[in-house]
């Protein structure tokens, strides 16, 4: 069970990833430079945050054209596991393996803040083991995290459940006030229509351990490890 | 041959930025505008490839890369 861990110039949440999956959870991880156009050999894909190109144009617009994105699309293709967080998550919207696109946050401010999100869909390889319902408590940092897709895409999106995550308070409840960027429908999170690439904003990564504040994010690499196990990796 | 390229936010898509300073112009004692969407301009340098070459190569450009067209629309003007 291999996981490739994507960087680019400019990815800062590469080694969290890494610390994450190795030390924390004993996978076996590697990083894979942008420019690689292969991800032979590897089971799972995660991208983690960051500024990838310096978020030139737009965050994701530049990134998407590396030659590791072309081998992404293949194995998100091909039904492999694909996270992609934060920077990650922009970079698979710029992409087109996510619908929809990411505007500044309502409040034009960068948040950095725990965020409680209820998850709505066990169907990813990342909510495997976690019931729809539950709220994890995982933190956002970002600037350009208010998710947008037209009313069309949305209901598309609501039909097929692939909104995966929405942000809540701490009971659950999809509110206004615990929307931390504007966005659509409290969208944390999505995944595509085969289920298998998850998108989302929080940063699971950061939540591993109970010295670094909770171990909720901790649940999602628990469930790629059985959706792995079960597909026989 | 230079061209001119607008990116604009999609009706529809909000814009915080042109919300603020939409909010602070009447702080400044500017009154009577009624909206403000903030967008892109960029300019660019061609080869002289004609007006239509150009107009097809940079479509392209502002499909591919320039615009993201799920939020935003792009208008060229070519000058030559």
């Amino acid at each position: 069970m291999k996981t490739a861990i994507l960087t680019f110039p400019g990815s800062t949440c590469d080694h969290d990833a890494s610390f994450a999956l190795k030390d924390v959870m004993g996978l076996d991880a590697e990083f894979v430079w942008h420019n690689q156009s292969s991800l032979e050999g590897f089971d799972a894909v995660v991208i983690f945050g960051g500024a990838s190109y310096g978020d030139y144009l737009r965050p994701g617009a530049i990134a998407k054209l590396s030659p590791v994105m072309a081998a992404v699309r293949r194995f998100a293709d091909g039904g492999g596991p694909v996270i992609g967080v934060c920077n990650g998550f922009q970079i698979l919207l710029e992409s087109g393996v996510l619908p929809g696109a990411m505007i500044v946050n309502e409040s034009l401010r960068f948040v950095c803040e725990d965020a409680s999100v209820k998850v709505e869909a066990d169907r990813t390889p990342f909510t495997r083991v976690i019931a729809p319902g539950k709220v994890l408590r995982i933190p956002v940092a970002h600037r350009q995290g208010n998710y947008f897709a037209d009313p069309a895409t949305l209901a598309a999106l609501e039909e097929r459940r692939q909104v995966v995550f929405r942000y809540c308070d701490a009971k659950g409840n999809v509110t206004a006030a615990s929307n931390p960027n504007g966005s659509v429908g409290n969208i944390a999170g999505i995944c595509n229509e085969a289920g298998n690439v998850l998108g989302m904003m929080p940063h699971p990564e950061r939540r591993v351990e109970r010295e670094l504040g909770g171990t909720d994010g901790k649940l999602l690499f628990d469930s790629m490890i059985v959706w792995l196990k079960e597909k026989g990796k | 041959m230079k061209a001119k390229i607008y990116v604009t936010l999609k009706k529809g898509v909000l814009d915080p930025q042109g919300k603020v300073i939409l909010s602070s112009l009447p702080n400044m004692g500017i009154e009577g505008v009624e909206d403000v969407r903030v967008g892109k301009y960029m300019e660019v340098v061609l080869k002289d490839l004609g007006r239509e070459k150009a107009q097809l190569l940079l479509d392209d450009a502002c499909r591919q890369l320039l615009a993201n067209t799920v939020i935003e629309d792009y208008r060229i003007e070519i000058n030559e």
